[in-house]
């Protein structure tokens, strides 16, 4: 199974991610992101990050855990190269995430292509069949 | 979808179902089968539908596909009845372009012209993840919120005169710095001065034509072959951050049930939640204007020591593309103020307008219209008609109509780089993959685009420049 597919979109950026359950497809869903403006598969996961978050609901879930690749990004220079123990819990209200993600800081070693600006809710699906998929529309 | 021609180059939506006003879309024929080919229309009657919006929900002509809103989408409404919509001004609060003049000619710069786009390459940073030279504290930041281009200035960037030719005197008087998250600052901090990429660009330009002498000459545009500087960018991941948060800050107020996109999300403009994202824009605004004034200074740097002087490098204006403001119009048959958003839209106050500069004020505001890269820009003045037309608006450029990916797939930024050097046309860019991102074929004519705002009153044509230059983040 691929882990995503870029999809054609006139302005933005526009991709879906598989998974057999929702936390891999959220997962994928980040290496997506990532992949517009890096090539993940290259860089090293020397360094990681914990990101712990809560949404009223999954697909706000999804756009603040995407959110993450972009602000990591900007403020640390931190490249993302794989997502680990994803686990995504009900709360009282909404849901909570938390993740290990691995990568490297931006050095001349890595080639970086294309800036994804935020992510949006326009078009975003989240399906439950023979699995998961996630779709996200991000703003570039 | 019931789409009505109602006079030439004007279409409307008639108001069905849940919608308050009709939608009016201002687009020749050809532009519209473009526009009819997305989700803009949709859009469109959705905004139509927001609480408080008043006489119409417009569509310029380069409108395409946005969130929520389209790109190329005027909306305004009642100050206490209405709503203000972080999906209506856009992720790219600010996102703006800035124009200066020269007192050089075309033969003047010819010699020169690789060494000016080279050392303003190495002069303003540009491209992915590429931060500023410039070390800001919180403090500073903060300062930077509520002055805008002021603080620039007050700094050593730039002239005191560039201010009354910026919108807002360069700085939203309304901006606060207290409702912003410490995400939007760690974003900021490090990007103040930073031109950024995708579709940002700055190139050296030369005159065309001119097709209205009197407004040319009181924007200082003299003749054909003269050199202008083209600058647009916006407030980088400030501003996406400041529109990230306040999306799910009003999620969690008012919930997101019955938004027929959750793009949409929107709260009154007077409750806490509007005015605490309204005074967060604006500082975004002015971090813009704070950026595009740096940006400016640096490349009148560069052309001292390239040229010998900067002398004449006077400001034409800078414009917003992304932004909501309360302003005076009319409506329901008496003059009132509304939050007028624009999404990809541009301010197009005619003459007599007090909010523009009295140097302006008996020809109208310079709308300035940037094309794809390497391709026309336009210069357009504000027009009177404009008011009842679209509460003072009209285009912001040409308008995608091919994805990123698709181009990718079709063009190498090598390859337009040596089509537009033979054009005579000098390139500069971070990444070559940015630079098939953003060839021409990708987007709308904007010839066509400029020549509907003309016909239908929106922006009055005043001169068609042409790059020498480019230099793409």
């Amino acid at each position: 199974m691929d882990k995503y597919r870029i999809l054609p979109h006139t302005a933005d950026g526009k991709f879906q991610a598989y998974g057999r359950t929702l936390e891999e497809a959220f997962g994928n869903a980040a290496l997506a992101t990532a992949s517009l403006m890096w090539d993940w598969s290259k860089v090293e996961p020397r360094a990681h990050h914990f990101v712990h978050l809560k949404g009223i609901d999954r697909e706000q879930l999804l756009v603040k855990f995407l959110g993450e690749t972009i602000y990591l990004f900007e403020t640390q220079r931190f490249l993302l190269a794989k997502v680990d123990g994803l686990r995504i819990r009900p709360e009282f209200e909404g849901f909570s995430l938390e993740a290990l993600l691995g990568g490297d800081t931006i050095s001349d070693r890595y080639e970086l292509y294309g800036e994804v600006k935020a992510v949006t809710y326009n078009d975003l699906k989240i399906e439950e069949c023979d699995g998961f998929t996630v779709q996200v529309v991000v703003d570039m | 979808m019931d789409l009505r021609k109602i006079g030439d180059n004007v279409w409307e939506i008639p108001k069905q179902g849940d919608m308050r006003v009709p939608a009016v879309i201002y687009s020749s024929a050809r532009l519209l089968e473009d526009i009819r080919r997305d989700m803009t229309l949709t859009q469109a009657r959705n905004v139509a539908c927001l609480p408080g919006i008043e006489r119409m929900s417009y569509v310029m002509p380069d409108a395409h596909q946005g969130y929520g809103f389209p790109i190329g989408g005027v909306a305004a409404f009642d100050l206490d009845s209405g709503i203000i919509s972080p999906g209506g001004v856009g992720y790219d609060i600010n996102c703006g372009v800035r124009l200066l003049k020269t007192d050089y000619t075309e033969t003047d710069v010819a010699g020169k012209r690789k060494e000016l786009l080279a050392e303003i390459f190495k002069e303003v940073p540009a491209g992915v993840g590429k931060g500023g030279v410039t070390k800001l504290s919180r403090g500073v930041l903060k300062e930077i919120l509520v002055k805008g281009a002021e603080w620039a200035v007050e700094n050593g960037y730039g002239r005191k005169e560039d201010l009354e030719r910026t919108e807002e005197y360069g700085r939203m008087k309304d901006a606060a710095a207290d409702a912003i998250s410490d995400r939007a600052m760690e974003r900021g901090l490090p990007q103040l001065g930073t031109l950024g990429s995708g579709n940002h660009f700055l190139e050296i330009q030369k005159v065309h034509e001119i097709y209205d002498e009197d407004a040319a000459r009181a924007f200082g545009i003299r003749a054909a072959g003269q050199v202008l500087v083209m600058i647009h960018c916006g407030s980088r991941g400030f501003g996406h951050q400041v529109a990230t948060d306040y999306i799910e800050l009003m999620e969690n107020a008012f919930g997101v049930k019955g938004l027929p996109d959750r793009e949409l999300v929107h709260a009154p403009f007077k409750s806490p939640q509007g005015q605490q994202y309204y005074r967060s824009m604006c500082a975004a605004v002015n971090y813009a204007f704070a950026n595009r004034q740096m940006i400016a200074h640096w490349v009148r740097d560069v052309f001292a020591r390239v040229l010998g002087t900067s002398k004449g490098m006077d400001q034409v204006y800078d414009v917003c593309h992304n932004v909501a403001k309360v302003e005076t119009h009319e409506a329901g048959g008496r003059s009132r103020r509304l939050v007028v958003h624009r999404k990809g839209a541009t301010r197009s106050f005619g003459p007599g307008r007090s909010e523009i500069p009295e140097c302006y004020r008996s020809v109208g505001q310079p709308v300035i219209i940037p094309g794809s890269m390497g391709t026309a820009s336009f210069i357009l003045a504000g027009t009177k008609e404009a008011e009842d037309l679209s509460f003072s608006s009209t285009a912001h450029g040409a308008g995608r109509v091919m994805s990123r990916h698709e181009a990718v797939r079709r063009f190498r930024g090598e390859r337009i780089r040596d089509d537009l050097a033979r054009k005579g046309i000098e390139l500069r860019a971070t990444n070559w993959k940015g630079v098939a991102e953003e060839a021409a074929e990708a987007y709308k004519d904007v010839d066509e685009v400029v020549r509907v705002s003309h016909e239908v009153g929106l922006g009055r044509l005043v001169a068609k420049v042409v790059p020498i230059g480019v230099m793409k983040g």
